[in-house]
This record gives C-alpha cells, sequence and structure tokens, in this order.
C-alpha cells in the first residue's frame, strides 16, 4: 500500500531550523514504521538521518514521536497508524539531525544514579549470591528497561526543566535500591531525594504509557517516594 | 532510614522531603476542616441566612476563630508550597526563581497577616 510519510527534519549544515517533508511510501500494512523509514533512506533520500539496531523492540535506538507519542519505530505497524504517519525527534532532547537526538544528557543521569551492583561483602564461597523468587520479583519491573528514552521525553517536568533526574533514571536506580544483592540503597534514595529528584514528579503517566516495555514507570516513582518517606 | 554521615543520623531528603510531605498532610486536614466547614455553612445553615450577625454569633468564643484560622494556614501553605514547585519548573534562571520565590512568600505573608488581623480583631 502506499503511506504518506511526514517527517520533521533538520540540517545543521544547511539550515538549523526545523521542517517537514513528505514522502510517499509503499508498505504492507503489516511492516512498521522503521521499514517505512528505511524505504525512504535506501530508494528516495539517503540524507535521512536516524538511530536504528536491533530492529525488534530491545535495543531501544528508534525511539521517536509517531503520530504525536513516543514509540519505537520498529515495534509500530503501518496500519496502526495508517493513512498518514508523522515522524519527529524524541522532544526535550537537542536535536542533531533529523531523527538523531542528543542522548548524553539523559545518559549522564542514567550514570549519575549509580546503575551498578554495590555489594563489597565477599560473595558466598561456592555459590552466587543468592536470591529468593519473591526477591527477584521486587525489581523485576524496572529491570526490563531498554533507556530508549520514551518515558523521559514524555515528562511534562521534564520539558520544562531539563533538570529534572528524569523517569528513566529514578527507574534504574529503582532496579538496584530493590535488589536484596545491593548495599547501597540509602546512597542512591539519597540522589533520589535531592529537588531535582523524585519530588519533581507530578504523577502525570506520561511515562507509564510512553514506557514500550509496559514497565509502571509511575509507580516505581512511587515506590521511591515512598522509601524515602517512610523506610 | 538514615545516612550514616557526620554526628548523628539524618533522614534522608532534608527539606524537599518535609515539603513534599507537608502539601499531602496539609490536604487531609484541608479536607476535614473544609467538608466541615461547607457542611455547616451549606447543609445545617442555607446561604440566604449568612450575615454580619451569624458570623458575629460564631466568633463570640475562639473556636470557630482559630478552626477559620488553621483553614487560612492549611489553604495558604499548601497552595504557596504547590506554587514554589512550579515556579522551579518554569523558572530556570537562579536569580528570577529565588526573586519569584522571595515575592510568592512576602504575598503568602501578607495574605496571612491579613487573614488572621480579621480573624483575630472581628468584633
Amino acid at each position: 500500500m502506499n503511506i504518506q510519510f511526514r517527517i520533521r527534519r533538520m540540517n545543521p549544515e544547511q539550515a538549523a531550523r526545523p521542517y517537514w517533508a513528505e514522502f510517499d511510501v509503499v508498505v504492507d500494512p503489516t511492516d512498521r514504521v522503521l521499514d517505512g523509514l528505511e524505504y525512504i533512506k535506501t530508494r528516495i533520500d539517503d540524507t535521512l538521518a536516524l538511530r536504528r539496531s536491533c530492529a525488534h523492540g530491545v535495543c531501544g535506538s528508534d525511539a521517536m514521536m509517531i503520530n504525536g507519542r513516543n514509540r519505537l519505530a520498529c515495534k509500530t505497524l503501518i496500519k496502526a497508524v495508517a493513512p498518514r504517519v508523522t515522524v519527529e525527534p524524541l522532544r526535550g532532547f537537542r536535536v542533531i539531525k533529523d531523527l538523531l537526538v542528543d542522548m548524553e544528557p539523559f545518559f549522564a543521569k542514567y550514570r549519575s544514579v549509580r546503575p551498578y551492583l554495590i555489594n563489597d561483602e565477599p560473595a558466598p564461597p561456592r555459590t552466587e549470591r543468592l536470591q529468593t523468587p519473591a526477591e527477584r520479583a521486587r525489581y523485576d519491573d524496572t529491570a526490563k528497561c531498554i533507556l530508549c528514552g520514551a518515558c523521559t521525553t514524555a515528562c511534562p517536568i521534564y520539558w520544562a526543566d531539563g533538570d529534572y533526574l528524569g523517569p528513566a533514571a529514578i527507574v534504574a536506580a529503582h532496579r538496584f535500591i530493590f535488589d536484596s544483592r545491593d548495599r547501597a540503597g540509602d546512597e542512591r534514595l539519597a540522589i533520589l531525594a535531592q529537588a531535582e529528584g523524585v519530588w519533581r514528579c507530578r504523577t502525570t503517566f506520561s511515562c507509564s504509557e510512553a514506557c514500550p516495555r509496559e514497565i509502571d514507570v509511575t509507580g516505581a516513582i512511587q515506590d521511591a517516594k515512598r522509601a524515602i518517606v517512610s523506610r | 532510614m538514615s545516612i550514616r554521615t557526620g554526628s548523628r543520623p539524618r533522614p534522608i531528603g532534608g527539606v524537599e522531603r518535609f515539603l513534599w510531605l507537608y502539601v499531602r498532610l496539609s490536604a487531609v486536614a484541608l479536607l476535614g476542616l473544609v467538608v466541615g466547614h461547607l457542611y455547616i455553612m451549606h447543609v445545617i445553615n442555607s446561604t440566604d441566612t449568612l450575615n454580619f450577625a451569624f458570623v458575629a454569633r460564631r466568633f463570640t468564643g475562639p473556636f470557630w476563630r482559630v478552626y477559620d484560622a488553621l483553614i487560612l494556614v492549611f489553604a495558604l501553605s499548601h497552595g504557596l508550597v504547590g506554587m514554589r514547585g512550579m515556579l522551579r519548573d518554569y523558572i530556570r534562571r537562579r536569580g528570577w526563581r529565588l526573586a519569584a520565590e522571595a515575592a510568592l512568600w512576602a504575598v503568602g505573608a501578607v495574605f496571612l497577616l491579613l487573614g488572621v488581623l480579621v480573624l483575630v480583631v472581628f468584633r
């Protein structure tokens, strides 16, 4: 079928102003938006800049705004967004070119919560650090994050205030705070308890709605608030 | 929970944690106080019977003055802390934000004073 793609483009080498570009794309209804973008790039205009990698929803590279909602291009069926597909870069990050956005501030916030297991106790002699299924389940949801950025760039607080830690960083912190093997929960909660941390969240729920892994992001942020206030 | 730095264990979060909690606690207090107020004014009485004499009778003793003072303090502070959060969201430059915050607290103090004055001197 023929689908019209409308893409918000920007070429920093020509003019820094973004503009709309329209393309007629031939795709099947069961193709993905990424297939349409690849069609444009290979057959119409190879200067179209975008990020993509695994093409099946686990790497998080191709998060973008499709028909006004943050989604993964490789997971969005054409038939779900036809007949007109409007593609824009993630909102709230600086646009480098076309659909490429500057993810560095996002990753800096992620690194700031120390997203790795911290435990200086010696490991048990002949086994790994054991954990019950219930303990594992406690942080199972937030362990699913693929760092696509859809949540943080859907948050209206983040749009207004780019210093807000953001849902993704809080989810990353949650994954370790509630991991029974970790010993730096207090330290991470102290980071989350700062002015630009969890208190900025207004439970708008845009993050939960945008998450392609269907993580209960707002719930994770509330968990963190609860832990800071009451534990 | 606390972090063990300094001479004594301190709760995590400080002022921000307290203000976040305060907005929720004052909301609960307001729910009780305001529903009570509305019930008295609109259910037990009706607005056509509300006049100066009605208020004067209620304010003969201290109870209703204190009750209304509590609504004033909780509502004003609840709103001011909320506004402070919004100023934080939208005013990015520190100097302007602190000035806006100072103006906010100044306006709040004026209204608090006026309200308390009315409740105390009413005769």
